[in-house]
């Protein structure tokens, strides 16, 4: 039976970053980078219909096509590496959001060959994280995304992008080094009965670490992970760090790189540290219930279109961690399903915003009218992602978020089920956010006369779009596939859990 | 029993019309989408009139029960936990199901022509299909998600349309408005489902509605607040119906809504969108009936004061369009308040059976009225009252099928509004005598505002007209098919059709009651027609004789200035903008206060790190001075 080799997904990044050094002009470093993640996708497919296939001929193993190599003896580091089905959706995300992000910037100007090699540097990094199962290695390659943000941004960005850009880094570099304590707490207690440490995360699984490591430790992993999925009140990098990004940048960063926390959260911070998470979680639930309402209510006030998404993804963001942190299935997978919907979404929202602001060259709602007339496709698709963020059935916003509010709800804990009415109120006020720049934006005559010759999207800014639209209908219409997907691999957490 | 996989088809048809002319929008000549648009409706509409027959005139046995004619499972949410999707079928989404084909069917008819030349006409059958389908699949939902799944796509579809002049600042706050207002009531609605699959750990209806089930025989939750959590999570399933059917507090979007095109008022916001809240509650009656009759009696209270108030707006508006939407909102009124004054099984039932039949003629006589509307509309290109008169002249179709509608509305027999009113009032005055009273000076109140309608519009003065003509053959023929009926729909037997418990029971004609009814209607007829059949100052007068009392309801009791009161005033500069300086301010105020302190502090910290060797030679010294000194004081030995 064939196997699949999952360092493929690492090796198509390395050698589409050798591409990029290698070309001379900065015209073929675009095409090499746009094949590069064309093959990437394409092989994430593979991947996506091989793990499906296997799992339907009744694979029961927690992670598949696992492979393991020693890589540190002394401290016990191996580079072990698989996939369960929350990593493999994670992954089908990343795969989409990364081509969306490539056509998304084709008219990149500047400095292009840099641009795309710390791109697809970045990319590198999010793909070994999802499928390593060392904390080590795990956390490397989280590092290994975070630190071109501090490039991309600084260099590429608009407005006060050294500020953003630092502050940005500051922050989350501040988060990865309380991380770094709290994986380092679980390597120094993964063998409470002696034998080898260990960092590996289904060897860790399978031991108990003391209650008392892990309620000292726990904290930290969670609010390590935390920042970087804007957990309030850490999250104000979040909407400098946008606004200032350049486009692909914003789209892979609250499309994927937030997503990396909520999957940091649950495969460290609740798979390894089961019992300090039902203790404390509902500590923590009540920041992220109020980074929830609060992230939508200052939504509704921005002017500034990438802030408005920027606050929204604070609000929608803080739903993963909500169901997280309700450590029931239903709601976790909910998180999941949310994690790869809301990256979708935001995606979107980043890529059109960036293309409305080429054209226009603002992102400020109130200069800006009656663009459905002239640019009818971006303005369609710009609704179409507006009712997804705000939960419209039919796409992917709906079926991730319902579980949530299910599985939260269905906490026996009274108060648990305040929160969630707290909670579920913010899809209300999403209503509002949206609606208003889509009238404001979208409808009406339009004011501004240079406004008019404006043209539709060229054929990569198409093809950035429907990639991203055909899976946010996708999941929308027909969820079972990806939410059975991630149910099987939410077992071993769940016993974790009881 | 029988066999009714086919009527998956009525919702597979207008579906696929949608997706169709959608991703193809702009490939298809308009006309040849709207070709596919009314081919997949009519041939629903066939499939519903076959599904009607055979459910009700085919079925051998006595009474009518529910069936699932189709079912998968759309996703797990947990072990037990399913969403499904699927087709129920029972007595009253089978004649939903006429309702909204019928309906929908003439509206796509006359929009052939109502909408001819429009920028956007192929844009609007792919909308019509979708409304159609949202709709179909929202009345034969057999659980609670898929209802609310349809329920927010209806709502959809008529933000949509509403906001079809896209480029009219009105049309798109009147779109924003009715999707957010609606969405706010929905939150209760979603917050009730959750509690109500809480404690029953199912969507489906046929579980939580069995009259025999665990939710209705066993007490469940414990009691907040005087009521039981299940009376909390029906009234807030209510907030939902409330919502959608435009009930006090939430009527404010729908006479905005009427800036839509007018065939969208007729088939949405007048004969089945609007009435998806009744739907709704007749669709949980026997929860209601049997477990919450706390929240039935909030509903029948709603209902009646939504009645009585929505009238009372609708006799000072000018714009023909306001006017029969306020008349909506105090007829649907009527259908809340009779299903909330209903009873359980038998003759009790009699106020679920009026609910429903006035539901059903409702349907056909309102759409008739929006329809004529746009055919006016259509004709002198203005909403305003004060632009027509003696139209009967120039719309000689159109004047007849309106007044047959007219006369419906007031509860003239034999059209079909006398009957169901007539069952609504009995059911009232079985059961609640005030209510009664309310609606029968509601039904005096209709007749008076229909008929100020008519004679101002089809009598009254000429006016000086640009080539006025009648509406063509593709609009007076949806009038006069929707004229037949509202003349006939009136003699169904419906209270062997479609009752609370599927069996069938017997009305008598209630004389103590009609014939006061047909008085007081024929008086509100007498005075409109004294004061409104030729132009006089005699309406002013009187007007000014009331003084605030006019000006407060011509102003729709000021409830939508409280509305903006509320969001702008209250939400946004009271917790928005408050959020929003804590943001910067606060929270991020700390991290740039961490930063900068960091800063300042290793700029301190650079003067160690001079490069300077004296200082660093200073430093040293001054070090072992410290450590000599501290050795010695500290180990004096």
């Amino acid at each position: 039976m064939l196997t699949y080799n999952l360092n493929i997904l690492l090796l198509v990044p390395i050698m589409t970053l050798a591409g990029i050094v290698l070309v001379k002009d900065t015209r073929n470093a675009r095409i090499v980078t746009a094949i590069g993640m064309s093959v990437q996708l394409l092989l994430v497919f593979v991947l996506l219909y091989m793990y499906m296939a296997e799992r339907n001929a009744g694979n029961i193993d927690e992670v598949l096509f696992y492979q393991d190599f020693t890589w540190y003896e002394s401290l016990n580091i191996r580079y072990s590496i698989g996939v369960d089905g929350i990593a493999v959706g994670l992954i089908v995300l990343t795969g989409i959001v990364v081509f969306a992000g490539v056509f998304a910037s084709w008219l990149m100007k500047d400095l292009v060959k840099e641009f795309f090699f710390w791109l697809i540097l970045l990319v590198t990094g999010v793909f070994g994280f999802f499928i390593s199962l060392d904390l080590f290695i795990m956390f490397m390659f989280f590092e290994l995304a975070v630190i071109p943000m501090y490039l991309l941004i600084g260099i590429w960005g608009t407005g006060p992008k050294e500020y953003s850009a630092m502050k940005l880094t500051l922050m989350l570099m501040g988060a990865s080094a309380i991380l770094l304590v709290g994986i380092l707490g679980i390597y120094f207690n993964s063998a409470p009965d002696g034998g080898a440490l260990t960092f590996n995360i289904l060897e860790i699984s399978k031991v108990n670490i003391p209650i008392d490591a892990q309620r000292f430790f726990f904290p930290m992993v969670f609010v390590g992970f935390g920042v970087i999925s804007a957990l309030f009140p850490f999250h104000t990098w979040s909407p400098d760090g946008h606004a200032s990004a350049p486009t692909a940048v914003s789209m892979l960063h609250a499309g994927v790189l937030m997503k990396l926390g909520g999957y940091g959260v649950l495969k460290v911070a609740i798979y390894l540290l089961p019992d300090a998470a039902s203790e404390m979680a509902t500590f923590f639930l009540i920041f992220v219930t109020i980074g929830v309402i609060y992230g939508a209510l200052s939504a509704v006030m921005q002017r500034d279109l990438k802030y408005i998404n920027a606050y929204s993804s604070v609000s929608h963001v803080g739903l993963i961690l909500f169901g997280l942190l309700m450590l029931t299935k239903t709601a976790l997978n909910g998180a999941v399903l949310q994690m790869i919907s809301h990256g979708l979404i935001t995606a979107l929202f980043f890529g059109l915003i960036g293309m409305i602001y080429g054209r226009t060259h603002t992102r400020m709602v109130s200069e800006m009218s009656g663009l459905l007339k002239v640019m009818p496709f971006l303005s369609v698709a710009y609704v179409i992602a507006g009712l997804a963020s705000l939960g419209m059935p039919g796409l992917s916003g709906f079926v991730a978020e319902l579980p949530i509010f299910v599985g939260a709800f269905s906490h026996p804990e009274p108060f648990y089920r305040v929160i969630t009415v707290i909670a579920i109120s913010s899809i209300v006020v999403a209503a509002v956010y949206i609606l208003r720049v889509i009238a404001k934006m979208l409808m009406e005559k339009v004011k501004e006369e240079a406004n008019n010759k404006l043209t539709d999207a060229k054929w990569y800014e198409k093809i950035s779009v429907i990639s991203l639209l055909l899976f946010i209908v996708a999941i929308g219409l027909v969820p079972f596939w990806l939410s059975e997907m991630i149910m099987t691999s939410l077992e071993p957490i769940i016993r974790r859990l009881n | 029993m029988g066999n009714y996989q086919y009527t998956i088809w009525i919702l597979i048809l207008p579906f696929a019309a949608f997706l169709f002319t959608g991703i193809l929008s702009g490939k298809l000549k308009p006309s040849f989408t709207a070709a596919i648009s009314i081919g997949a409706i009519g041939i629903a509409t066939v499939l519903s009139y076959f599904a009607a027959i055979q459910y009700f005139f085919l079925n051998a046995s006595e009474s009518y029960t529910a069936i699932e004619a189709a079912s998968f499972t759309w996703y797990r949410l947990s072990d037990t936990l399913v969403i499904d999707m699927g087709i129920l079928i029972d007595s009253i989404s089978v004649m939903m199901l006429v309702v909204i084909t019928t309906v929908s069917l003439m509206v796509h008819i006359y929009s052939t022509g109502y909408m001819k030349g429009d920028d956007g006409y192929a844009r609007y059958f792919t909308f019509l299909s979708l409304f159609s389908f949202a709709m179909l699949g929202l009345v034969l939902a057999t659980n609670l998600i898929q209802i609310y799944v349809f329920w927010e796509l209806v709502g959809l579809s008529s933000y949509l349309l509403i906001g079809h002049y896209y480029q009219k600042p009105s049309a798109v706050a009147a779109a924003k408005k009715a999707f957010i207002v609606t969405r706010f009531a929905d939150l209760g609605f979603l917050i009730g489902i959750l509690m109500l699959s809480y404690y029953t750990g199912t969507f489906s209806f046929s579980e939580i509605t069995d009259p025999n089930g665990p939710l209705i025989t066993q007490t469940i939750g414990g009691v907040f607040l005087g009521l039981s959590t299940l009376t909390w999570a029906m009234i807030l399933v209510f907030m939902g119906g409330a919502g959608k059917s435009a009930m006090f507090p939430f009527h404010i979007w729908l006479p905005d809504a009427m800036e839509g095109p007018t065939p969208i008022s007729a088939l949405i916001h007048a004969a089945t969108m609007v009435v998806a809240g009744v739907f709704l509650v007749a669709r949980m009656f026997t929860v209601y009936s049997l477990a919450a009759p706390e929240a039935l009696e909030v509903i029948a209270f709603i209902g009646a004061f939504t009645s009585l108030f929505a009238a009372l707006i609708a006799i000072t508006q000018t714009d023909i369009k306001k006017i029969l939407a306020y008349s909506t909102i105090s007829q649907i009124g009527y259908m809340m308040m009779a299903l909330g004054v209903s009873g359980y099984s038998g003759e009790a039932g009699l106020g679920f059976t009026a609910s429903m039949f006035h539901l059903f003629t409702h349907a056909f006589f309102k759409a008739l009225l929006f329809l004529g509307a746009g055919s006016i509309i259509h004709a002198v290109h203005s909403n305003e009252m004060k632009d027509m008169g003696n139209l009967r002249k120039h719309l000689p179709a159109t004047h007849i099928t309106f007044l047959i509608a007219t006369l419906a509305i007031s509860g003239i027999p034999p059209f079909s509004g006398f009957f169901s009113k007539d069952e609504i009032l009995a059911a009232a005055y079985a059961s609640n005598k005030l209510y009664f009273a309310v609606e029968y000076l509601v039904a005096g109140l209709t007749a008076f505002y229909m008929f100020r309608l008519y004679f101002k519009v089809f009598w009254g003065k000429e006016r000086t007209y640009e080539n006025i003509q009648e509406s063509p053959a593709s609009m007076t023929i949806p009038l006069w098919i929707l004229a037949f009926g509202t003349l006939f729909a009136g003699f169904l037997p419906f209270s062997h059709l479609v009752t609370t418990d599927g069996i069938p029971f017997d009305t008598h004609f209630h004389w103590n009651i009609a014939l006061p009814s047909v008085g007081i209607a024929l008086a509100g007829i007498f005075i409109a027609a004294a004061l409104y059949k030729k132009e006089s100052a005699r309406s002013q007068k009187i007007a000014a004789s009331l003084g605030a009392f006019y000006s407060v309801t011509k102003e729709k009791f000021y409830v939508d200035e409280i509305y903006i009161f509320i969001t702008k005033k209250i939400i946004f500069n009271l917790i928005s903008m408050p959020v929003v300086w804590f943001d910067r301010h606060i929270v991020d105020g700390f991290m740039n206060l961490t930063g900068n302190t960091t800063v300042a502090l290793s700029f301190r910290i650079r003067k160690f790190q001079s490069g300077n060797i004296h200082q660093y030679a200073l430093v040293f010294l001054t070090g072992i001075l410290i450590a000599t000194l501290f050795y010695l004081f500290y180990y004096p030995n």
